[in-house]
């Protein structure tokens, strides 16, 4: 069977690349699924989970921030500014952001892109833990 | 010990401090520039991916940009300076000041006017002191420039794109900076960010280069450019600063080896000196000695 070529890409290095089965993104018009030999799409994505299915191991998820993907003959890129292994999130500073951000008290579209952006990492994170246990 | 022979050893034990405080410098700048390098080579993916996807909705749409269209007239151009934080790097400032003061003329003579918009201390030294109008300035991070710096540049300049003419917007985007080729090659570089510039493939390139697929955009080309221009700038931001700073380490590393090396040979020619002026004392000394012996000794004959 065909697989997808995924490499995830952060502005400043190379998050995670790799044969895979399927990912599951979102983007502005809702969440889209890509499986190999997906026709070529180049879309935007909102803040939130990239959920990758690798070939070999776990399912894991990817915490995004302003990105876009595309997907041409099986080989898809996620790019964005920031992008980080649901593993590779500590939890603990991850809610700690989040209360911070949470109880700054002012509703700037800035704090809330930080609350929005700490809950992102911390799903990622509890993603991670959970596919962990089981 | 003479006084001349205290004055050259007390300027040897100077310079030799000097000596040792350079080749630190020297090495601390090339342990960056490898680390600089790292930095380059890792941002390399995002931005071949990010031009690609670019190309692609341009080419395979007709989807019209601000960012892409060049204006009827240009009245006003932001030129961006990324100079360093500190000195003691050589050339390395003065050559991008110097490329924007040709730019600066060249503008002119086209009857544009330039804002300046400046990256690191010594620019903004420079241009305080000649009394110079600055449309912004930021400094602190010359030597380890992060994301999150090139953004703020990208969204200040991207600003002043989008506003009108009246209201003091600019028509176009000039960057200069340092470009790393390798660790002995360093050119000073002016790149036109915006409008961009669209390159006309000939037929012979198109045949060579990979056709790109029709894509699909979600949610639509035009929403898929207008999120990818900033980005874009952004990025040629990044790029350059990164680039830059491996410069200004590499330009760092050259002073301070030249300056190691001349620091050397003035220790070398101090202490010959102070050989001499040695030497001349013990001469001094053993025809005194002589001279009073022999003093002694016609004094003794006579009597």
């Amino acid at each position: 069977m065909a697989e997808l070529n995924v490499s995830v890409v952060a502005v400043d290095r190379n998050v995670w690349s790799g044969a895979a089965k399927s990912i599951v993104a979102k983007t502005p018009d809702g969440e889209i699924g890509i499986l190999p030999n997906h026709e070529p799409v180049l879309s935007l994505l909102v803040n939130g989970l990239v959920r990758i299915e690798p070939v070999e191991g776990d399912k894991f998820t990817v915490a995004v921030h302003g990105g876009f993907f595309s997907v041409d003959s099986n080989k898809v890129s996620v790019l964005a500014e920031v992008a980080e292994l649901g593993t590779a999130i500590d939890v603990d500073r991850a809610r700690a952001s989040l209360e911070r951000a949470k109880s700054s008290g002012v509703d700037t579209a800035e704090t809330l892109a930080a609350i929005h952006r700490a809950e992102t990492r911390l799903q990622a994170a509890n993603a991670a833990t959970a596919a962990g246990m089981h | 010990m003479g006084a001349q022979l205290r004055v050259y050893r007390r300027r040897i034990k100077s310079v030799q401090a000097t000596k040792k405080i350079t080749k630190a410098m020297e090495l601390i700048a090339s342990s960056r520039i490898v680390k600089a390098q790292q930095r380059v080579d890792a941002s390399l993916p995002y931005t071949s991916e990010l031009l690609r996807a670019i190309t692609a909705v341009v080419s395979n749409s007709n989807a019209k940009h601000p960012l892409l269209t060049a204006p009827a007239t240009r009245k006003r151009a932001a030129v961006i300076l990324i100079t360093a934080d500190r000195g003691l790097a050589g050339a390395y400032s003065t050559a991008v000041l110097k490329e924007g003061e040709a730019l600066n003329n060249l503008l002119k003579e086209d009857g544009v006017d330039a804002e300046h918009f400046l990256v690191g201390r010594k620019s903004v030294g420079y241009y305080k002191f000649r009394e110079r109008a600055i449309a912004a300035s930021w400094t602190g991070f010359t030597d380890q420039p992060t994301y999150e710096n090139a953004k703020d540049i990208a969204a200040t300049v991207i600003e002043a794109f989008n506003k009108s003419a009246e209201e003091g917007g600019v028509d176009e985007i000039h960057l200069v900076y340092t470009h790393f080729v390798n660790m002995g090659v360093q050119e000073v570089r002016v790149r036109r960010i915006l409008p961009v510039e669209v390159i006309e493939m000939s037929a012979a390139d198109a045949k060579d280069a990979k056709v790109l697929p029709l894509y699909e955009f979600e949610p639509g080309p035009e929403a898929v450019l207008d999120a990818l221009m900033p980005r874009y700038v952004e990025n040629m931001v990044y790029t350059a600063l990164l680039l830059a700073a491996a410069s200004e380490h590499a330009a760092r590393r050259r002073a301070m080896k030249s300056a190691s090396d001349n620091a050397e040979d003035l220790i070398k020619n101090l202490a010959r000196m102070a050989n001499q002026a040695r030497q001349a004392e013990i001469t001094q000394e053993i025809s005194e000695i002589v001279g009073g012996a022999d003093a002694l000794s016609s004094a003794s004959a006579g009597s």
